[in-house]
């Protein structure tokens, strides 16, 4: 009898290398294809059904494609210690890291931090540092004329000229990041109807659901649950609304000459207040997800800088609701360089940090919809 | 010797899909249940861990289920493939009970999936587990840990005491030591003997010693054989199991549903001196793909070799292990190990013996050979557009059909009438309904519906 080539999987020894996931990735898929048994549960595994032989960018795009809802990984029956090893949670979450690493522009930047919190938590304490020196550097007889509430400590002016550039440099950066992608996945003109249904599958977060709306397997074995489903997208809504609040206060500012601070009931305030609340909450229930979720069904390398990102989001949200609640209080000055910098921290790291899952998930949704 | 202090009122043997659906039903008819699994718990679940969807009559659509099926086309399909060889009685009770077993399913943690890709045939007849059957397995063991039910894992049966017509205590090994209960009933759901394999060779000689074993390594039959010892009728051949042909590279145990190979309906099928030896195109593949087993285990060496070009390799689901392949019949048969000149001759005459007509890979075309024995009667294209691949096909056992002899409340039968306290459901004692043959998903059917008889029968006999 002939004996089988099976790659030695040893859990603690995480296949890091790109080929190394990358051949280990084809491996296990060809085992998904001849088994099947998972074709309900996401849009990974009829995508897979449609291919007979996998490529570097086939994989590629089903990396991307997987939510990490660990559905396929509990239902399988071939996981260690079986001798086919299969974790298709844990490698495709490693190829997907290392797309996200290697189209990242520069590269380097993004493996330190994927990879660390704590290189997070040092660019916090940069964006603080700096900011606070700003507001204590820049006469305060200047600001003063400028404006009162928080521009009373920095200019609006000051603000803008420090956040454009730290917004749009980062977002032209995964632009062209994301691009790379699409290119390397074959993406080509995109139509309406897949905007549309790609656009209905994120609202939904129809890949964490499981296939029944039960939702994933992920902070107790087995078990269905919706927490993380809906946490996630607490999160997500909550931080489009505050990106809303920002852009229409800014609009406000400068196209109707209506300056801060709003009152509650106003626009800004409204969508920052309810966005600031999810975005707390949501990031909240996230971080202890993750930290009941087994380590061994994601890519181990990059737990700490997704826990640091979990954590910084938090913050960003959580200073800038107290900055609302504690606008009166002597820390002001502080409280105001804390969440200034932590969003500077957030926006410069965007192309480096978790924060571009959203963009490549998108692409990839998208992808699929041109590939149905 | 440990006896247990703690008491049950009912120790189901075995964590399969039966088992654990008497478990459940006992619980819920009050029991306190204790599930001794023999295996571990990465491997719990038995079979059922391997299986994908259970066989469903139904008079209209029914959720994933298209269309209707009867009991009676149901019951004349188990006749087709056992040739007769059913306990009527017992096969109607399974059928029947599908129906309603299906919404029981569903209350209990199931999920299913529409019929999976490549088995369009069988969205009609099977309900399919979504992520399959380990899911449906984790599911019920939620379920029934919620009912108080308790589990133990690595817990060998060794023995069951037997007094006259009861079973008076039950014996286990445990972490290295031995245990005894007393519990006022038991199920047996412990499955097939098909993992001991001086047990099959017994039956089938050396030859067994070749199988491989698709399912779990811990289904070794000592509950069965320690019962039949002590007097529990037996039903079944025991040569009788369900068998297919597999990928000869699969893993000796547990290599499960990715191991099959599809391609047989597009090939020429030869033994190890290159010479064929059955109709490839006799029937569509899933009707035909479990007696192919047994054909194989006929063959010397128990290993057949199959045969296909480039116009093929295509027509059917992906191998899990990457065909064999070669610019040349005579390369294929050395990387094969086959005799070259003798592969070399039986494909020639098998390409002349080829007749011209349309080719139709999903029907039965008719396009069959001509002069040639045994002839091909269907799918029958030559085997001439290089590359040419290849695969070993090995007799791969899913579970054996000799079992225990129950009645139709899946109470264990012995020559002294029925054993009181003790019922039996799933693969140990599927040999009264499946004398021979196999129906895709009726090894569910037969574990889900004896294995709820079988817990609420032993939980009302606790209650008196």
């Amino acid at each position: 009898m002939q004996s089988i080539n099976v790659v030695n999987i040893d859990p603690n020894e995480a296949v890091q290398t790109i080929d190394g996931s990358m051949t280990e990735a084809r491996r296990q898929l060809e085992v998904c294809n001849a088994c099947r048994y998972c074709e309900s549960f996401c849009s990974v595994f009829p995508a897979v059904n449609r291919e007979r032989t996998f490529s570097e960018s086939t994989i590629t795009q089903l990396a991307n494609l997987c939510h990490n809802c660990r559905g396929c990984h509990y239902a399988c029956q071939y996981t260690a210690p079986h001798e086919f090893g299969i974790n298709i949670p844990k490698v495709l979450a490693e190829v997907r890291q290392n797309s996200w690493q290697d189209n990242a522009m520069p590269a380097f930047m993004a493996r330190a931090f994927h990879r660390s919190g704590a290189a997070l938590a040092v660019a916090v304490v940069i964006g603080f540092a700096l900011l606070l020196w700003l507001i204590n550097q820049l006469p305060q007889s200047i600001n003063a004329n400028f404006g009162e509430g928080f521009y009373s400590q920095l200019s609006h002016n000051a603000m803008i000229a420090i956040f454009i550039p730290a917004f749009l440099l980062p977002v032209l950066a995964i632009a062209i990041s994301v691009r790379r992608y699409w290119r390397s996945v074959g993406g080509t003109q995109l139509q309406l109807s897949h905007i549309k249904a790609a656009l209905a599958s994120v609202a939904k977060m129809r890949n964490l659901a499981g296939g029944s709306g039960e939702g994933c397997n992920f902070e107790d074995e087995d078990r269905f649950s919706n927490a993380r489903r809906w946490y996630h997208q607490a999160t997500m809504i909550g931080f489009l609304l505050c990106f809303a609040a920002t852009s229409v206060g800014t609009l406000m500012h400068y196209l109707f000459d209506m300056q801060a601070p709003y009152p509650l009931f106003s626009l800004p305030k409204m969508l920052g207040v309810s966005g600031g609340v999810l975005l707390s909450i949501g990031t909240l229930g996230l971080g202890v997800l993750k930290l009941q979720a087994d380590r061994d069904l994601a890519d181990r390398r990059v737990w700490g800088g997704e826990m640091g990102f979990i954590i910084l989001l938090f913050l960003v949200s959580t200073s800038g609701l107290a900055l609302y609640v504690l606008a009166a209080s002597p820390w002001l000055p502080e409280l105001l360089a804390f969440h200034l910098g932590s969003v500077l921290a957030f926006f410069v790291l965007m192309p480096f940090s978790k924060m571009v899952h959203g963009f490549y998930r998108l692409a990839a949704l998208l992808r699929e919809q041109q590939l149905q | 010797m440990i006896q247990q202090a703690k008491t049950y009122d009912l120790v189901v043997i075995g964590g399969g899909n039966a088992a654990l659906c008497a478990a459940i039903t006992a619980a819920e008819h009050g029991s306190t249940v204790l599930i001794l699994e023999g295996a571990p718990k990465p491997y719990r679940g038995g079979n059922s861990r391997h299986t994908r969807n259970f066989r469903c009559m139904h008079q209209e659509p029914l959720a994933v289920l298209t269309d209707r099926y009867t009991e009676e086309e149901y019951f004349e399909d188990l006749l087709k493939v056992t040739k007769g060889k059913t306990d009527e009685k017992l096969a109607r009770v399974a059928i029947r009970g599908t129906e309603e077993s299906y919404a029981w399913m569903e209350a209990h943690g199931v999920r299913f999936q529409p019929s999976l890709s490549g088995t369009l045939s069988l969205s009609r007849t099977n309900a399919f587990f979504m992520g399959g059957g380990k899911a449906l397995v984790n599911a019920y063991y939620r379920t029934a840990s919620k009912l108080g039910v308790e589990v133990m894992y690595e817990a060998q049966v060794t023995h069951l005491e037997r007094c006259g017509n009861r079973i008076e205590a039950v014996e286990f090994t445990h972490q290295g030591r031995s245990h005894r209960l007393t519990p006022k009933a038991i199920i047996v759901a412990s499955g097939g003997f098909q993992a001991d394999l001086d047990w099959l060779a017994s039956a089938w000689g050396p030859a067994a010693k070749n199988f491989l074993i698709r399912g779990t390594p811990y289904n070794k039959g000592a509950v069965l054989r320690d019962l039949l010892d002590q007097g529990a009728e037996s039903v079944g051949d025991p040569t009788q199991c369900h068998a297919v042909a597999i990928d000869g590279r699969a893993p000796k145990f547990d290599g499960g549903i990715v191991t099959r190979l599809d391609c047989v309906p597009f090939s020429v099928v030869v033994n190890n001196a290159a010479q064929r030896f059955y109709d490839e195109g006799e029937d569509v593949w899933p009707k035909r793909y479990a007696i192919w087993g047994r054909l194989v285990a006929a063959q010397p060496e128990q290993v057949g070799y199959v045969i296909i070009d480039a116009k093929s390799l295509e027509l059917f689901m992906p191998s899990v292990f990457p065909p064999i392949k070669a610019d040349s019949i005579e390369e294929l048969a050395e990387k094969l190990t086959l005799p070259p000149e003798a592969l070399q001759n039986t494909i020639e005459e098998f390409n002349a013996a080829c007749r011209p007509g349309q080719f139709h890979p999903t029907e039965l075309d008719g396009l069959a050979t001509d002069g040639i024995s045994p002839a091909k009667t269907n799918w029958a294209r030559p085997i001439d557009t290089p590359p040419y691949y290849g695969y070993s096909l090995r007799t791969g056992v899913t579970f054996t059909y000799l079992g225990l002899k129950v009645d139709e409340t899946a109470q264990v039968q012995s020559a002294e009438g029925p054993i009181e306290n003790l019922w039996a459901a799933g693969e140990t004692m599927a040999g009264s309904i499946l004398g021979q043959g196999y129906l895709a998903g009726f090894g569910m059917t037969i574990g889900t519906v004896f294995g709820r008889i079988a817990g609420k029968e032993a939980a009302n006999y606790a209650k008196h």
